[in-house]
């Protein structure tokens, strides 16, 4: 029995682990296969860097890029700001009228179907253009737009929640002390929230970052993000620079997450003995 | 100048906190009624109160965060009663402490002199000042998580002291300290206050801190003032009795006015073998009438029903049946519990009630010896040694 689950554990990891990370290593690796067709291991010629190379090179790309990081900046920071409103109003205005309105139309972009949203927020370009001239053309502008709407939710939930868990006698402490209520906020409140608003701003900024199906309804020519473009090469039969971009990509987001698992558990470490040390120190 | 006006006026000579018929409602819920109250220059006052009775929002009415529906609120002859909370004379001591996490504890005191127009160097040398006054020179640098829970107070007390309030309010100040320390801060309190003296309106629900912190003690009930007075009358003299069963532990009976004398009164209690013999205020003004509660008992007619109140250090127990033809009870012992210095014996009576009396374990302990369980004993008190009520 011992020996039965002794090994049936780890095989069990290891499929886990397989059945989760097989698929980008395999990416990873091919991305240094030399061969233009995907599938095939060009043995002789391999690994080499000859996609990333390319991939420098590639203009289309860059410039897709380029515009998803401004997209993704803008819609992050603006979503933050909004959302950050949204969630004091939920979280401090107590029962007021609308309260259960507003909570409602907070959260539902985020139970709703991506078709659905980016379907209406193109109807709804249209006929703004149709009645006020704006957008003049669907692009850049329409994109972060349509970000930002599904954005705030995100936000408006993180923000609420440390709102929820907020010690509200730190503000009342601050006003006795003579802070007029501005004051607080820029001292007191947002000091503490801040960790929530910048856990809010790189969720919106991956949100927009990675969003196909909404940018692909309200982009326009000329307007396409990075993953729209890698999306349309992969419908044109993958071409090894996108394993290549894959693959940066990866390295990219894997080094933030570890980055900062690593520096948040070292701070909680630094914490708890601090903590340690004082209450021995008495 | 109208009659409210006229009142306040009458009363100003010496109050410097004035609350007139403040009132706030939650709801249908009063939790502050009516409550007039005045708090002198330079004293310690305890609001003392179960949970619930209303004495934190009395606090909170005082420090600005909570509007009053009724009633107003005048220091040192000023109206504050509609001024914002960061414009009011006065600092908070909360009992959570609410150091702000994110600054040092010299940061954290600096904070409220920095909203003042003082210099950096003034504002550095008041805050150095302050925390060599609450002994927390050597640890300005550090921040409130690397500080123990009575370092926190100390600097909790430090911010709300730097700003030289005309008053400062401190709700349960010593709630979060353990019993050793909560000791050594009581008196650690009392010293800075003497020191800076600083009117102290302080909140608390322990009346062990009450008696030791305050020079005047405001019994709260139900959103209302119950009774005012120093530690000692509102020990020896309760009014009600609410204040009687809250304040210390005390034994209370029931009982019908019989006959009354000049100064006493006798009193058929159910529970005793003999009559009850208690004091008897003689009317409103005489010596030894204090307040609501004693002209309502001069007041009482035979046949009126009364309680009495018996505090368990003023009965003696015996073996022997008491020589006085009033005030003694019969019954066997229940319960003894030695506390070192005292010991406190549970003695019931022969219809069931329970009576408490505690005994100072001086010597050699001869009567501790022969006064254990299931022994049978006599109690007995003098005729003094009882509060009358009627309420």
């Amino acid at each position: 029995m011992n020996a039965r689950r002794a090994l049936l554990l780890p095989s069990a990891l290891a499929l886990g682990y397989a059945f989760l990370y097989l698929p980008i290593v395999s990416l990873i690796v091919f991305s240094f296969n030399a061969s233009r067709l995907v599938t095939v291991w060009d043995a002789a010629h391999s690994p080499t860097l000859r996609w990333y190379v390319e991939l420098l090179h590639n203009d289309q790309i860059l410039s897709a890029a380029r515009l998803s990081l401004g997209i993704a900046t803008l819609n992050a920071t603006a979503a933050v700001i909004l959302g950050t409103a949204a969630g004091f109003a939920l979280a401090r205005f107590g029962r007021f009228r609308g309260r259960g309105l507003l909570s409602a139309l907070t959260t539902a972009p985020l139970v709703m179907p991506e078709i659905i949203t980016g379907l209406s927020l193109l109807l709804l370009f249209i006929s703004m253009q149709q009645l006020l001239g704006w957008p003049a053309r669907r692009g850049a502008a329409t994109i972060t737009l349509a970000h930002i709407s599904f954005s705030v939710s995100y936000v408006a939930i993180v923000v609420q929640a440390r709102l929820a868990g907020f010690d509200h006698s730190l503000e009342e402490a601050a006003l006795d002390l003579g802070a007029r209520p501005a004051q607080v906020f820029r001292r007191i409140t947002l000091p503490l929230i801040a960790p929530a608003l910048l856990s809010g701003w790189l969720l919106s900024f991956t949100l927009s970052w990675d969003d196909v199906v909404i940018s692909q309804f309200v982009a326009g020519p000329g307007s396409s993000t990075l993953p729209m473009v890698i999306f349309s090469k992969v419908r044109l039969g993958v071409s090894p620079d996108v394993n290549a971009l894959a693959t940066l990509l990866i390295t990219l987001v894997a080094a933030g997450v570890v980055g900062s698992t690593l520096w948040l558990q070292r701070r909680e470490q630094r914490r708890g003995s601090e903590m340690r040390q004082a209450v021995t120190e008495e | 100048m109208t009659d409210s006006d006229r009142h306040i006026a009458a009363r100003a000579a010496d109050a410097y906190l004035q609350l007139h018929e403040l009132g706030k409602r939650y709801g249908e819920v009063p939790a502050v009624d009516a409550v007039s109250l005045d708090i002198r220059r330079g004293e310690i006052f305890c609001l003392l109160g179960a949970s619930g009775s209303g004495k934190t929002t009395l606090l909170r009415l005082l420090a600005g965060f909570e509007t009053p529906d009724t009633g107003r609120v005048l220091l040192d002859d000023e109206d504050i009663t509609a001024v914002p909370p960061y414009r009011r004379p006065l600092n908070m001591m909360f009992q959570s402490y609410a150091l702000f996490p994110h600054l040092s504890v010299e940061r954290n005191v600096a904070f409220g002199l920095e909203q003042e127009q003082l210099t950096r160097g003034e504002i550095m040398r008041r805050v150095g000042e302050i925390l060599e006054v609450v002994r927390m020179g050597a640890l300005a640098r550090r921040k409130p998580h690397q500080l123990s829970g009575g370092q926190r107070q100390r600097v909790a007390l430090a911010r709300a002291l730097v700003k030289r309030p005309k008053l400062l309010l401190l709700d349960e100040p010593l709630a979060a300290l353990d019993r050793k320390l909560r000791e050594h801060t009581q008196f650690e309190l009392l010293n800075i206050q003497q020191e800076l003296g600083v009117t102290f309106v302080v909140v608390t629900h322990d009346q062990e801190e009450a008696m030791t912190l305050a020079t005047r003690i405001g019994v709260m009930d139900h959103g209302r003032i119950v009774q005012v007075g120093t530690p000692r009358e509102i020990y020896q003299q309760p009014l009600t009795r609410f204040v009687a069963g809250f304040i210390g532990s005390v034994n209370l009976l029931e009982g019908r006015v019989l006959e009354r004398q000049a100064d006493r009164a006798q009193l058929h209690c159910d529970e005793l073998p003999v009559p009850l013999l208690v004091p008897w205020p003689a009317g409103a003004g005489a010596p030894g009438a204090t307040g609501a509660a004693a002209a309502g008992v001069s007041a009482a007619g035979v046949g009126a029903a009364l309680w009495v109140a018996l505090r368990p250090e003023q009965l003696r127990l015996s073996r022997a049946r008491p020589e006085q033809p009033y005030n003694w009870a019969q019954g066997v012992i229940r319960e003894v519990a030695y506390r070192g210095d005292l010991s406190v014996y549970l003695v019931r009576l022969p219809g069931g009630r329970e009576l408490r009396a505690t005994l100072a374990n001086s010597g050699a302990g001869s009567a501790a010896v022969e006064l254990t369980r299931d022994v049978p004993v006599y109690l007995c008190w003098e005729a003094d040694s009882a509060v009358v009520g009627s309420d």
